[in-house]
């Protein structure tokens, strides 16, 4: 019975990691790049520059709001920090006023730290796609976190059934049998990756099906609060709901006293300020810490009466479970990360997104080891190979190719943050139909060539096209320009490496191709 | 319903045997893997929703720290769920094994006036 329950594992691991697999790629490629969402926002708004001396920035966006947004009934103004340089405010629009569709009733806007006046920056969602993408897949927003949601549960399950089958786990760390036949090196990349990393896999799973818990699970809450979920955020998280407006005019207090405030209590500026009813006598104003400063995610506030400036109150200390919700929600994001632990961070991701791709290319390897004999590849076979290829290859193409867009579209195109978008998907649909075309070696070989050629070029793109490169950015410590630049490259030439081992195995293999639809799989398999 | 493919065959992993008998897989029954993947998926889902609003409404805690608590718990009672469906013996026990759990979660529930 214990064989035949490992048997069973090892049945479930391999159709749950299948049927999901390009998915769960996808998720964890754009995730880890979600690492960098505030740096690569920042490259693909080369026009904003590093906060100059100047006032404070959030001073001169509240003043700024004030002119923009007079009737808002909430004002959010998010400063620059550490690892970002720049200054959004948002507002809620006033009730009854016609907005824009797609806004969700919220107005949007960058301004200049040093200025307080809204900048001309070119249109682009930066990171903020990627970071999108790996929770709604550019869905429908209900839709692709349902779809993202079902595949995390399928992973979970996969690293579980995974590790109980995995008899020798401490032993295959050690193991690694490259250029052996039948899908053996496969393996072996795919246990020692899976091993290496197999917390960071555990963590980011679960911590991701949590961060969305609420809307998979929301039952808890709908029979205890009765579906009164403001009043459940209330209790949790100490949050008082909406003020009403008193309909009596009264000036905003000065932030500036109410910041020193925050910086005497936690040492470091504010991460969000909102200001709700601006120019009414019910205003509040409410400071929220810096996430990059603790890891728990759940926010520590300060209340302020925004008309005499007075401090109404502080965030309690959350209860047991809630502090496990936050520090877990906290973990997902790596907010919290210093350079080194970030780093950590990202190769574990890509540790991930690795074993995912190892994992999907056993599978193959396998199969066509065994229909080599049969003389002809199944469509189940043809189509796992045309899909591993469209993604493992296709997706890093299509990512860095969002780069160039980025650099390369007309400034002043309309929906130019859009065409960016097309362009990434143009790209991948590209790649897709290579490798439902053109399946094999070769086309593995050219796809991950042309995407090192978009990663390794990029620094070369930037300094054509702006004046913020290597040459000046290194110089002047902008580190995210210059760490995407760098961190770009350096993927672009892993995948080169990954190309020009492709190239000289395709090189090898037998030209002429007998067998239809052959994958990475043949050579590995001959 | 039909027992489990895996079982019934004594199917390994190729990596455990060598080789992976292509026959024998066709031969799978698969109105037991449909139900079993069914099980899986809906009730393992019904389960977890089931343990996280009794936990929620019985945890000895505030209600707020009961509903995060089930809440949380539930995903990992979702996988325990799945690999449970999976490693039964027959897709009937498996089903079995689930709609017990969901009887006494459910009576739980109906109890806590969570139903109303």
């Amino acid at each position: 019975m214990k064989q035949g329950f490992r048997q069973c594992m090892a049945w479930l691991h391999t159709w749950s990691g299948l049927l999901v697999g390009w998915i769960l790629f996808a998720v964890f490629l754009t995730g880890t790049a979600s690492y960098f969402r505030g740096e690569i926002s920042d490259w693909m708004r080369p026009e904003l520059h590093a906060p100059a001396a100047g006032g404070e920035p959030a001073i001169l966006a509240i003043e700024t709001l004030k002119r923009l947004a007079p009737d808002s009934p909430t004002w959010f103004v998010f400063p620059p920090g550490e690892r970002n340089s720049e200054l959004r405010v948002v507002w809620r629009n006033p009730p009854g006023k016609p907005t824009p569709p797609g806004s969700r009733g919220f107005g949007n806007m960058v301004l200049d730290p040093a200025t307080g006046e809204p900048v001309t920056a070119r249109e682009s969602y930066g990171g903020e796609f990627f970071y999108r993408f790996h929770f709604q897949l550019h869905m429908p927003p209900l839709w692709g976190r349902w779809v993202v949601g079902f595949c995390a549960m399928m992973m979970l399950v996969a690293i579980i059934s995974g590790v109980i089958t995995h008899r020798r786990i401490f032993a295959d760390f050690f193991t690694f049998r490259p250029g052996k036949g039948a899908g053996r090196s496969w393996l072996d990349a795919h246990n020692a990756l899976a091993v290496l990393a197999l917390p960071y896999h555990l963590m980011i799973t679960y911590t991701g099906l949590i961060t969305l818990m609420l809307m998979y699970m929301p039952w808890g809450v709908q029979a205890v609060y009765k579906g009164d979920r403001g009043g459940f955020q209330a209790e949790v998280f100490g949050v008082a709901p909406p003020v009403r407006r008193a309909n009596q005019p009264a000036p905003l207090a000065p932030v500036g006293p109410l910041l020193e405030e925050a910086m005497r209590r936690w040492g470091g500026p504010p991460g969000r300020i909102e200001v709700q009813q601006p120019g009414d006598a019910s205003a509040i104003i409410r400071l929220t810490r810096r996430d990059s400063e603790q890891i728990s995610s759940n926010p520590q506030t300060l209340t302020f009466d925004g008309v005499r400036g007075t401090l109404l109150g502080a965030s309690g200390e959350p209860g047991a479970a809630a502090a496990t919700r936050g520090v877990a929600y906290g973990l997902h994001l790596g907010r919290f990360a210093s350079p080194l632990v970030r780093a950590l961070f990202v190769l574990s991701g890509l540790a991930g997104t690795a074993m995912v791709a190892t994992g999907l290319v056993l599978w193959a390897a396998k199969q066509r080891h065994r229909h080599a004999r049969a003389g002809r590849a199944g469509f189940g076979l043809r189509l796992v190979e045309a899909l591993n290829l469209g993604t493992i290859a296709g997706l890093p193409t299509a990512m860095l190719g969002y780069f160039w867009a980025n650099r390369l579209l007309p400034l002043h195109l309309a929906d130019r943050a859009d065409w960016e978008v097309y362009c990434f998907f143009l790209l991948w649909g590209l790649a897709a139909l290579q490798a439902l075309f053109w399946p094999g070696l070769r086309s593995w070989a050219t796809q991950f060539a042309a995407a090192a050629l978009l990663g390794l070029l990029l620094p070369v793109l930037n300094l054509l096209t702006t004046h913020r490169h290597l040459g000046v950015s290194l110089p002047a410590g902008d580190w995210a320009m210059a760490g995407t630049d760098l961190l770009v490259a350096a993927f672009g030439l892993l995948l080169g490496l990954l190309s020009w081992r492709l190239f000289r195995r395709a090189g090898r293999a037998p030209v002429t191709r007998p067998v239809r639809g052959a994958g990475l799989a043949r050579a590995e398999g001959a | 319903m039909q027992d489990a493919p895996a079982l019934r065959h004594g199917w390994r992993p190729s990596w455990a045997v060598g080789r992976i008998d292509w026959r024998r897989m066709r031969s799978w029954h698969w109105p037991g893997v449909l139900s079993r993947s069914l099980a899986a998926v809906l009730g393992g889902y019904a389960v977890a929703a089931l343990a996280a609003t009794a936990l929620a409404l019985w945890l000895p805690t505030s209600r707020a720290e009961a509903v995060l608590t089930g809440t949380m718990l539930s995903f990992a009672l979702y996988a325990g769920a799945v690999l449970w469906v999976f490693a039964a013996a027959s897709a009937l026990r498996a089903w079995v094994g689930l709609l017990l759990p969901a009887a006494l979660l459910g009576a739980l529930v109906w109890l806590g006036g969570g139903a109303g």
